[in-house]
Order: structure tokens, then sequence, then C-alpha cells
């Protein structure tokens, strides 16, 4: 993308007026999507972001521009923007010399999206439509999505890195609406994966569509959620977002370090049931969070959060770790190269316990069994937390019985994970997810397997 | 630090780039091009000192290309000759992949005159960088030493950025505008036994001089030290009392159910209702992008159509939806010049100025009817607990419990829970202190009884 004499001049030119450390993000984004809503393919759409970020650091301050020009005087224009936060500092030449990592790509990609024909791609949109309504009248609306990115970037920074990556993702997704006497209800699927279009030799579209179709219409005879607090069992895969927002976010440490996480000097302590691990790690080959580096040069790493129940470690980034005199984590994360980079999660799941998942629905006297939550958000200064729930059940007797209309569930972190009664042995990883922070926008994976939670509140209507 | 301006941007100069691709049209073909460029300064104060400093550019085109009902669609963010090309070709590339829909086509000019609106200023460009800093550094001592309960700041901010776009199509429109902006917000933090407690505030205008840190300030401080000792409350009957910026939320969350293509595809449930009592008698709500006051001001729309008043309830009464160009002929009506964009997508729809017609009274005059409700703070899980499909509503609550007419106990750790056509229904007083959000809403206080409130 830039030559390396360049990125070598520009470092130089960024740290003229006494930063301690420069940085240049390249990226080069292309992205496509095939869109099928109303029985008709709506649209091919295409299009390509590229430009640079540029920041310069001195002590607690960061200094940053980015540019579309990828030119030498353009990238030395911004270069002298993001230094003019660093005016204190004395001047002087600095010179930088790059020395070029290669990190291995722990997704490698079978079949880019471009080189498969547009007619092929928008032909898997019509399967689903058809699919999803061949499923029954009460289906009344259909909207399938393909979408394709890849993402190169590159990373230089004045501490001599000079790394790169390449990012492929594909995501597929069907969403229904369903039309009764209780009016309409929705259902929808998606799956992501960092990989190209080989999510297909993995996906059956028409069982797929199928799939959220019938969510919608078991919701048309949903009855209203109960309201207040119940036992709850989470069914494997999208629950992996309630560790996301139930934990996930108070261990990122820029959270950490401003007093705004309840888990702020707990490393050590017994923070959860004994029965939970939980890891973040971006080198899951082809999920949705994984990458090779972060978007600031670091290989991803595989982090355990919580051992037995112990808070064992939080989530660093470059800045971060740099003032802890630390390695990073490898959670570096920014949404674009018009953005700072801050600690961001990759894939965050709660590893397997040893129990049956029908014996935790069997255990549980009255409850709600959630298939599928949707997403969520956390207050992570007091742990609170809600999230949403697709598709839901009563329990009652031991027996999933009625689907109950979506609401959100609440609780509060910490006390959600000393609440961990039984976790089964079923792991499964969830839909791909796009968590955001202070207006950032990432992919994330998340998983977890079958697990019962001693209280929640259900935000319902019917006592 | 520099302290050079960047240069205003120029809308003849992207109205002359659209129109050239625009004249690009080949027989048979309508082609429409949408240029936006912005620039922003934004800085991050912590413990007095810049945590961050951002100034940048950015730049953008999205091209559409309509051929025998198909639609082809690409964008780039550059506005260099060649990439601008690339982008015509691929929306031309992309055309035969899409399926013919009779009611596509571009917006034609229809007569309607542009308001003359006041929206931009130079202010933003012409201030130094040195007192935006100040700003962002002032709110964050001003908040820190305000109470000796404040343990601390999160961020302190202050951003500006002007945004500037233009709109060509070979059907006749040429246009273009430009607006700036400006904002403080903080957020702050409090010990509360085990945990920390965290409110925000904000103050919006359209440049630096029209921003008040006192305002923002002193709403993170006062939210803040009320939310201290909240406890999860027990269950109940409540009357809602929504105070105006989450009157303003909740009025988002029904114009996307107002949305033309929503309701034309079968996705609302107000779909057929016009002329329908779907709402209380006492709600009035208009989309009037024409009005000054609001920050969704713009004269023209982002199809380059002439922005309008719009009514959508009145006296409880369904008038009628927003629309866009696509969306109005495939009703057989004409757009509201609603059209809402960025240059990576095609046109969708959304309101820019929403208000609901005052009533009477004001929060304190209207809690002070309340014998047994909430007096919500905030309301959490919104992207996830109301579906505007089926209109079910159930979001995380935080606020104080009413009784008496008084406020009593904080509360967090609480839903409610209803349907929106439920809640605008039941409306039962609308107050008169019309306040105007960021996004550009003015929300007024309401009661609305009878809302589930879910705790222990």
């Amino acid at each position: 993308m830039i030559e390396e004499p360049t990125l070598e001049r520009v470092l130089q030119r960024a740290l003229r007026t006494g930063g301690e450390f420069a940085e240049v993000f390249a990226e080069d984004k292309a992205a496509s999507n095939g869109l099928l809503d109303d029985g008709r393919v709506e649209q091919l759409s295409s299009g390509r972001d590229r430009g640079a970020g540029i920041r310069v650091v001195v002590g607690e301050t960061t200094g940053f521009a980015h540019t579309a020009d990828l030119s030498e005087a353009g990238l030395l224009l911004a270069a002298e923007a993001a230094s003019a936060a660093a005016r204190e500092g004395g001047g002087g030449v600095r010179e930088v010399a790059l020395t070029r990592t290669d990190v291995p790509d722990p997704s490698p990609v079978a079949v880019l999206p471009d080189d498969v024909p547009k007619a092929e791609r928008v032909a898997v949109l019509r399967r689903a439509d058809e699919a999803a309504r061949a499923l029954g009248r009460e289906i009344t609306q259909v909207t399938a999505s393909v979408g394709a990115s890849r993402r190169r970037i590159l990373v230089a920074n004045s501490d001599g890195l000079l790394t790169a990556d390449d990012q492929v993702r594909t995501l597929f997704s069907v969403a229904a609406v369903a039309s009764g006497d209780t009016g309409m209800q929705t259902g929808r699927k998606s799956a992501g994966h960092t990989m190209g279009w080989e999510l297909f030799d993995q996906i059956d579209v028409e069982a797929f569509a199928a799939e959220a179709a019938q969510m919608a219409v078991t919701k048309l005879r949903a009855r209203p959620a109960p309201s207040g607090r119940l036992p709850v069992v989470i069914g494997a895969g999208s629950g992996g977002v309630l560790f996301h927002e139930a934990c996930g976010h108070g261990l990122e440490k820029d959270l950490v370090d401003k007093g705004a996480s309840v888990y702020a000097g707990k490393v050590g302590e017994l923070v959860a049931s004994p029965l939970v691990t939980l890891v973040d790690d971006g080198t899951i080959a082809g999920e949705w969070g994984a990458f090779a580096v972060d978007d600031e040069g670091s290989p991803g790493r595989r982090n355990v959060l919580i051992q037995d129940g112990v808070l064992t470690e939080y989530l660093w980034d470059f800045l971060r770790s740099r003032k802890d005199g630390r390695p990073t984590s490898g959670n570096g994360r920014r949404e674009s190269y018009k953005h700072l980079p801050m600690v961001r999660m990759t894939n965050t799941f709660l590893e397997n316990g040893d129990t049956d998942p029908d014996d935790v629905i069997a255990g549980t006297d009255h409850g709600v069994y959630v298939a599928k939550l949707g997403g969520g958000q956390v207050n992570t200064a007091s742990g609170d937390f809600v999230f949403g729930m697709l598709e839901a059940y009563l329990i009652e007797d031991g027996e999933i019985t009625e689907p109950i209309r979506e609401g959100n569930l609440i609780g509060n972190g910490p006390q959600c994970l000393r609440d961990i009664e039984v976790i089964g042995d079923d792991f499964a990883f969830g839909g791909p997810g796009t968590c955001g922070k202070d207006g950032q926008g990432v992919p994330v994976g998340d998983g977890c397997p079958t697990l019962r939670v001693k209280q929640l509140t259900i935000g319902g209507v019917s006592a | 630090m520099t302290t050079t301006a960047p240069a205003g941007t120029d809308v003849d100069e992207l109205r002359a780039i659209a129109d050239r691709i625009a004249a690009q049209a080949r027989p048979g073909e309508q082609v429409e091009a949408y240029v936006s460029r912005g620039t922003n300064t934004s800085v991050d104060a912590y413990r007095g000192e810049i945590e961050s400093l951002t100034q940048a550019g950015s730049a953008g085109i999205g091209v559409r290309v309509i051929r025998d009902g198909r639609t082809g669609f690409a964008y780039a963010g550059s506005l260099e000759e060649a990439i601008v090309a690339e982008a015509l070709a691929e929306a031309r590339d992309n055309l035969p992949f899409a399926e013919p829909d009779e009611w596509a086509g571009l917006a034609v000019p229809d007569g309607v005159p542009a308001t003359s609106l006041h929206v931009h200023r130079e202010a933003v460009l012409a201030t130094p960088v040195e007192d935006k800093v100040r700003m962002a550094i002032e709110l964050e001592r001003m908040v820190r030493e305000a109470d000796p309960r404040v343990k601390g700041v999160r961020a302190a901010s202050y951003t500006d950025a002007e945004g500037a776009f233009a709109v060509a199509t070979s059907t006749g429109i040429s246009v273009g505008g430009r607006s700036t902006i400006a904002y403080v917000s903080v957020s702050a933090l409090a010990d509360d036994g085990d945990a920390s407690v965290i409110a925000g505030g904000m103050s919006v205008g359209r440049a630096i001089d029209e921003v008040s840190l006192h305002e923002a300030a002193d709403d993170a401080v006062a939210r803040l030290l009320a939310k201290i000792g909240s406890t999860k409350p027990e269950s109940a009957d409540v009357t809602l009392i929504l105070e105006p910026r989450l009157t303003a939320t909740l009025l988002g969350i029904v114009s996307g159910m107002l949305g033309g293509e929503a309701v034309a595809k079968g996705r609302s449930p107000f779909a057929d209702r016009v002329g329908e009592q779907v709402g209380s008698p006492l709600l009035t709500i208009v989309d009037d992008p024409t009005n000054a006051d609001s920050l969704g001001a713009e004269p023209y729309d982002d199809e380059g159509l002439a922005t309008r008043r719009v009514p959508l309830l009145q006296g409880g009464v369904l008038q009628g939806f927003l629309h866009n160009t696509h969306s109005a002929r495939r009703v057989g009506t004409t757009s509201t010049a609603s059209a809402a964009r960025g240059y990576s997508s095609r046109p969708g729809i959304s309101a820019r100025a929403l208000t609901v017609e005052p009533g009477s009274g004001d929060l304190e005059s209207l809690l002070a009817t309340v014998e047994d409700g909430v007096l919500a703070s905030a309301l959490g899980g919104i992207h996830s607990g109301v579906n505007p499909v089926s209109g079910d509503f159930s979001v995380s609550v935080e606020g104080v419990r009413v009784r008496g007419g008084e406020r009593a106990e904080p509360i967090k750790e609480a839903t409610l829970a209803s349907t929106l056509q439920r809640l605008l229904l039941d409306v039962s007083h609308v107050g008169a202190d019309v306040e105007w959000q960021p996004g550009g809403t003015g929300g007024v206080t309401l009661l609305i009884p009878g809302v589930s409130l879910s705790g222990r």
C-alpha cells in the first residue's frame, strides 16, 4: 500500500515536534453487498475506502489525523496535523528504521468473494427467499443479504514495527416476518466468518432460511413474557453475548484505569462461580473476531480472563500496556483508519462444563429458556447489563413449553457470574456480532455451552 | 500547536463533481451522484491534560445508475477523479444483477422551494484549536470539582465538524449545502457501595459559542448524584414519566415505524392505518426540517428535494408516512423529502426534526400530579428490546420512583414493558416544555400510565 522509505519519512516527520511514539495505520477496504427484499434482488453494491490514520504520542497525550490521500505529500500533511498535540517536547530528527514482520494468518481464505461471479453471489439470495416463503402462508416478508469484505491493513511505527494483515469476512443473513391474528413477529439468522466464499460450503442455504422463518412463525403463538426474577437457561451459542456484556467490557483496561469498571483491583480474586472459565481469543480460525495482527500490529492471542472463577487477566492495547510496562494482549482495535484504536474484545467465550444440556433444562423447575439472545449493552461502572431475547420459551416442570414474546433480560455482571449454577458440555460459537464502544463498531465473536443462571430479571408484562 | 484553520468546503466544487457524473448518463440511463466532504476536530481531556486531539477530513461519493428498472450502486471514500470514475463504472457493472423494480427512479424537481436556513457557522473553522482544547479541559475540571462525591471523569470532550454535500441527477436535480455542529459531552463517576455509578451530560449547538460548559457539567453532575443509592424496585404497574430527552428517544423509534419503505413492505404495524386513531388525542407529531430551532434542520434531503413540514399524527390520528422517492412511487404518492444517507449507501428514510405539539405544564408540574410512578432518567437495551415490526417494547430503566407527586427512592436494575402501540394510545398528558435534543428531535414531558415495571 505504501513504500517502506515513505513510511520511514512520514514517521520521522510525525516525531519532529517531540513525539515519543508515532504510528501509521493504513487501510484498504473493499466491500460488496447483495440484498434481496420483498421478493426482489434490490441491489448489488460495492465500494472501497482507503486511507491512513497517523498518531503521535507524547506522555499521556495522543495526537491523531487521518487522510484518504495515501501519497507521500498527503501522509506528510497528516503527520504534521497529528504532531500538533505534541508541541511541548523538543524537536530534532529521530531516525526510524522499519523491520518487516509477517504474522501467519489464522484464517486462510479458500475462495475470495471477488472471484465468485456476481450472478452466483445473488443466486443464494433467491434460494433463501424461496425456502423461507415455502414455510407457509404466514411468512409475509423476507430479507436476505450476503456481504463480503476484504480489509487489508498495514501498521508501521517508530519502534521499527512493520506488519500487515489481509482480513476477508463473509456474512449471510436472512430475516423473515410472519403475520397472524396477533400481529407480526420476526425471525432472523446470520452466519458470519473470517473466511471467503467457502462459507457456503458449510451452510445449507435452504435449511438456514427455513430456520429464520420458523422462528417468526413460532413467535406468532408466543405469549407475553413473564415479569420479574426467574431462573434462566441460556442455550449454547448466542448466549456468549451474556459474557461479552456481563464481564468482558469490564475487563477492558482503559475502562479499568478510569475507575469505570466493577472489576478494577480484582485480579486474583474469585469473581465468578468456580465453574466459569472465560477466554478471549483472536486467533480462532474463521471466527468473526479473528485476525493475524490487531489494528496496532500486535499478533492476536488467546487470553484466559477467568480461570475456574478466578479473575486472571484484563485486556490491553498498546497505550495501556506501554503505561504499565507489559506486553499488549493483542486487543488494540479500531473501526477504520478514521478512528483511534482502543481496547476491544475479539472472540469471547465460556468454556465447556461437564453436564448434559438436557439435564440442565430438566433440572429447572420453573424458568425461561433463551434459545437465542440478541444484542445487549452494559454499564461497566455498575456492572448492570441488558440484552434482548430473540427466541425464548417457558420452562415448566423441567420441560420447555410455550414460546414467549421478545423482551429484555437484565442483571448485574458480577452477580450473574456468581449465580451460574450449572454448565453444559455442548459448546458452540454464536452468530457474528458488531460490538460498539464509544461510537466505533468492530466485528466480534462469542460462544458458550448451555448454562443456567440462578436468576435474572425478565422484562415482560405478565405476572 | 498549529492554528491554521482548514479551508471551508467549497460546495460549488462538490456540485461540479456531482454534475459531471450525472452528465455521463447514457441513453436509457438515470444517473445520480451524491458527494460529501467533512472536516472535524475532536479533543478529549483527562486529568487536566489533552488525552487525544484529532483533526481530520474525509470525503466520498456514492453513485446510482438505473436502467430498465434495475439499480446499480457503488461508492468510494475518495473524490480523486480516477476513483470517482471507477465508482460510476462499478455501479453500471452491478446493475444487471439487480432485478427490475417498476418503482425504481431518481428524484425529479417538484417545484417545492427550499427554505433558507442558517445552519453553517464560519466560527467552526475560524476558532483556533487552542480554544477548543481549553473547552474540553475546562469541562473536565468543572465536573471533577463540582462535588466531593465525583470521583472521576471517564471522558470529557469537545467536538466540532463541518459537513457539506451535493447531489446531482440526470433528471434535473443539482443542489448542495453545508452545515456545522459543535458539542461538548462529559461522563462522570461516583462511588456507590461496591460499585460505581456513571452519568453524562452534553450541550450542543452549531459552533463553539453556542455550547455551554455549565449546561453539560450541571446536567452530568445532577444525574450522577441522583443515582447514588439506587436499588432494585418492587414490580408494579406505574405511570411512566418521560422527560423531554427520553420522549425524543421514543419519537425516534415511532418515526422509524412510520417510514414509507417499512410500510410498503408490510413491516410496520401502522401500515393501512392512515385516518385511524393510533395515539392519544393529545398527541400531534410532525417532522419539520424547515424549523431552524432543530439541529436536524436542512434545506434539502439527500436526494436533493427541498425539505418540508410532514404531519404524522394529528390529535392521535395517523396522517401519513415519511417517504423518499422510491417508497413514494411505490405507494402512489409524492416524496416527503425524507431521504437520508451517507455516501456509502442508497437513500433510506429518516425523520430529521420531529416534534410533539406542546400541551401544558413542565416536568415538575406534571410530576406533582403522579400518585404512583417512575421518572425515567435512562432507558437501556433499546436496540435489542424494542421490535419495530411487532411493536414489542421492553427496556431497562434507571430513574426515581414517584409517590404522591414527590420524588422517592432512586431505582436501577429494572425494566419497563409494554408495546409501542399501547404507549402511544395511553399518553395521558403532554407537557409544554419543548427541549431540542442533539439528534434534532424536540421532546416534551409525557405521562403514560399503566406501564409494567419489573424488578424484585
